[in-house]
């Protein structure tokens, strides 16, 4: 048991992290340090750390741009994290990405991708290179409710289910597409049925309990692993704050957000974590050395030197045929 | 030096890759089974098997990014258009993703990926099927584009291509499946650089600039010309992107004069672009304006004499050569 309650304070690590970096690039952002689209993942951290928990290593994950709570569930620096957001060169992605781009290829995070659905066949195709080469990895691919609407999401699914690849779809289905509520936007509210259509295995359960998301993307992740090809599972989550920092969700009543904060992941984990005996001090421990390493990637990030415009110009191509400096770019 | 046709060519390019490296593969429709729509991949198939020609639904989002997802995780993948003019429903894959994720990583990830396929009109296959792509794909920074007329530069370029550690837009043509060239001979192993053009024709009077199908237009033209005392140069630069602009100036500063022949619609695309950087590089050196034949600005009509009379002409060239060397 003691190995389970170290495990879920493990969770729960990883989850007061992704909640506290969120709010310190909510008012970050709000100082101005923080430009162009930010999108929170505030309610949704027990998909991300669940998911990632189910993993090993050389497996890879991509996402939406709703990235942060991934790259810091799968091993990525608050402060790599941080200073992408700030622009900064020592950031994930060079100051080339920003919030929407985090990559971190140590970690297997194989990026935040901004356009909805334009990942998935990209996912697939990482898990193409797995049954290729045979290595035996898996690749896990999220997306929101919203992208199974779009066609990317299907010729992705439809290749996936074909080729039997080595891939776990996971839409994080937080019920409103930016400020469109599912009934709006699809014809079916089991979202498992549009995989079926692509002969995958199908799942779907709420992703508020860290240890559920783990146990049931890891049956999906093994199944792939082992060759029995592509799952499609849908999780139940909710977003505490809006689309991006500039939405105020007002197509939304603060009811139903009070009633949806009540199955706070990070709320029913620390219950669980008291019910198996974890101490008030365990706890406190684990969340002051969160508030330290948040508040130290903070400043890491305010000191960094800004983003360059060699990387700018170097990282475009591998090939150095292309324009390196402002003249040869500007011809 | 033996002559094979342009289709054997990018054949020969893509078996000799695929032969050196166990990650390239080819996927794309009709590319395996059936041989290939315009029968470029034929054999392939019985040689290398199904894991490395990977027939397709009709799904060009999905097999581009597929292919895109692979290349940025180790293989290095051939994704065959059937038509180029099918890359449009797979434009975001290109745009946003292969193009895209190299320098939004930080410059952690490299795409080595080739597109490929026929481009520009057919015969006789209207509108939605005749679009000549360059001027789409060489508005992007972060790919190459590439668009040789001979057998020997598809062969040489691909090669090249295919070993490029980032994403080859390869326009081929449909009309140049058939014509034959000189190739180097199978153990003699050519790779033509990206950025280098070639002197097709030498010629002191005018520079014409061709590229893609209409290099035989302005071929024949000149030919046509040399007859009545006006020597062109025909200088191809290739590959648009990067773009060979100083063989280009050195010609135009030879001949004084230029016209540059595309096949794509006039409104900008390479061809305005290489009349802009000619026109700053060697503006002192001209003698007349630079003119430009390509296609008319009107969709591809369906009748062969509507076609005929849109597409670059060897009438229309002489017409422009005659106009910049105030000729009769």
């Amino acid at each position: 048991m003691a190995s389970g309650r170290d495990a879920l304070l493990e969770h729960y690590r990883a989850m007061y992290l992704i909640r506290r970096f969120e709010e310190e690039a909510a008012r970050a952002y709000a100082q101005g340090k923080i430009g162009g689209f930010l999108h929170l993942y505030i309610g949704q951290e027990a998909i991300a750390v669940g998911a990632a928990a189910a993993l090993r290593e050389g497996d890879q994950v991509f996402q939406t741009y709703r990235d942060h709570g991934i790259s810091l569930a799968l091993g990525m620096s608050a402060e790599k994290g941080m200073a992408e957001l700030m622009g900064k060169d020592t950031g994930c992605s060079r100051g080339m990405g920003g919030s929407m781009h985090f990559f971190d290829k140590e970690h297997g995070f194989m990026g935040g991708w901004g356009i909805v659905g334009g990942h998935v066949a990209v996912a697939a195709g990482a898990a193409f290179k797995s049954k290729y080469l045979g290595d035996e990895n898996v690749t896990l691919c999220f997306f929101g409710e919203g992208a199974t609407n779009i066609g990317g999401f299907h010729e992705g699914l439809s290749l996936a289910g074909l080729w039997k690849l080595p891939i776990v779809f996971i839409c994080e289905n937080n019920q409103y597409a930016m400020g469109t509520p599912m009934k709006r936007t699809s014809a079916i509210s089991d979202l498992t049925l549009k995989a079926q259509g692509y002969g995958m295995h199908g799942d779907r359960f709420e992703g508020y309990d860290v240890k559920v998301v783990h146990e049931r993307v890891k049956q999906a992740v093994d199944r792939a692993r082992k060759g029995e090809g592509p799952t499609f599972i849908e999780i139940e989550t909710y977003r505490f704050r809006g689309h991006s920092m500039s939405d105020p969700a007002k197509y939304r009543s603060r009811a139903e957000l009070e009633e949806r904060k009540k199955k706070d992941p990070l709320v029913i984990t620390k219950d669980q974590l008291q019910q198996a005996g974890a101490t008030i001090e365990d706890l406190d421990n684990i969340e002051i050395q969160v508030e330290e390493a948040v508040k130290a990637a903070v400043k890491a990030a305010d000191d960094a030197e800004p983003a360059k415009e060699s990387v700018m110009f170097d990282s475009v191509m591998a090939t150095k045929l292309g324009p390196q400096n402002r003249e040869e770019a500007a011809r | 030096m033996r002559e094979i046709r342009y289709r054997e060519a990018v054949r020969e390019a893509i078996r000799e890759e695929m032969e050196a490296d166990e990650r390239v593969f080819l996927m794309g429709e009709e590319v395996g089974h059936y041989q290939g729509a315009y029968k470029v991949s034929e054999g392939l198939l019985s040689q290398f098997g199904e894991k490395r020609v990977i027939d397709t639904p009709i799904a060009e989002a999905g097999f581009a990014g597929i292919g895109i997802g692979a290349a940025m995780t180790g293989l290095r993948p051939i994704i065959e258009f059937m038509t180029w003019n099918f890359s449009f429903v797979a434009f975001d894959q290109i745009i946003s993703n292969a193009a895209k994720i190299r320098q939004m990583s930080g410059g952690t990830f490299d795409v080595p990926i080739v597109f490929r396929g026929p481009n520009g009109a057919a015969k006789q296959v209207a509108s939605q099927h005749s679009h000549s792509v360059d001027p789409f794909y060489t508005n992007i920074p972060g790919i190459f584009v590439v668009m040789p007329a001979t057998p020997r530069d598809a062969k040489g370029l691909l090669k090249t291509a295919i070993r490029c550690q980032d994403p080859v837009i390869f326009l081929e043509g449909e009309t140049l499946y058939n014509v034959k060239g000189e190739v180097p001979e199978l153990d003699e192993e050519e790779l033509i650089p990206f950025g280098k053009g070639r002197i097709g024709r030498e010629g002191k009077d005018c520079t014409i600039v061709a590229f893609g199908r209409p290099y035989y237009e302005a071929m024949q033209a000149a030919e046509k010309l040399a007859a009545d005392g006006i020597e062109c140069e025909i200088v191809d630069p290739r590959t648009l992107r990067p773009l060979d602009i100083e063989l280009l100036v050195e010609s135009v500063k030879k001949t004084h004069r230029c016209v540059v022949v595309h096949e794509h619609w006039p409104y900008g695309g390479p061809g305005a672009e290489i009349v802009d950087q000619i026109q700053r590089e060697a503006f002192d050196w001209l003698d007349a304006p630079i003119h430009r034949v390509g296609s008319l600005d009107v969709p591809m009509p369906y009748a062969s004499n509507l076609e005929n009379f849109v597409l670059p002409t060897v009438e229309r060239i002489s017409d422009a050569v005659r106009r910049v060397s105030y000729a009769k």
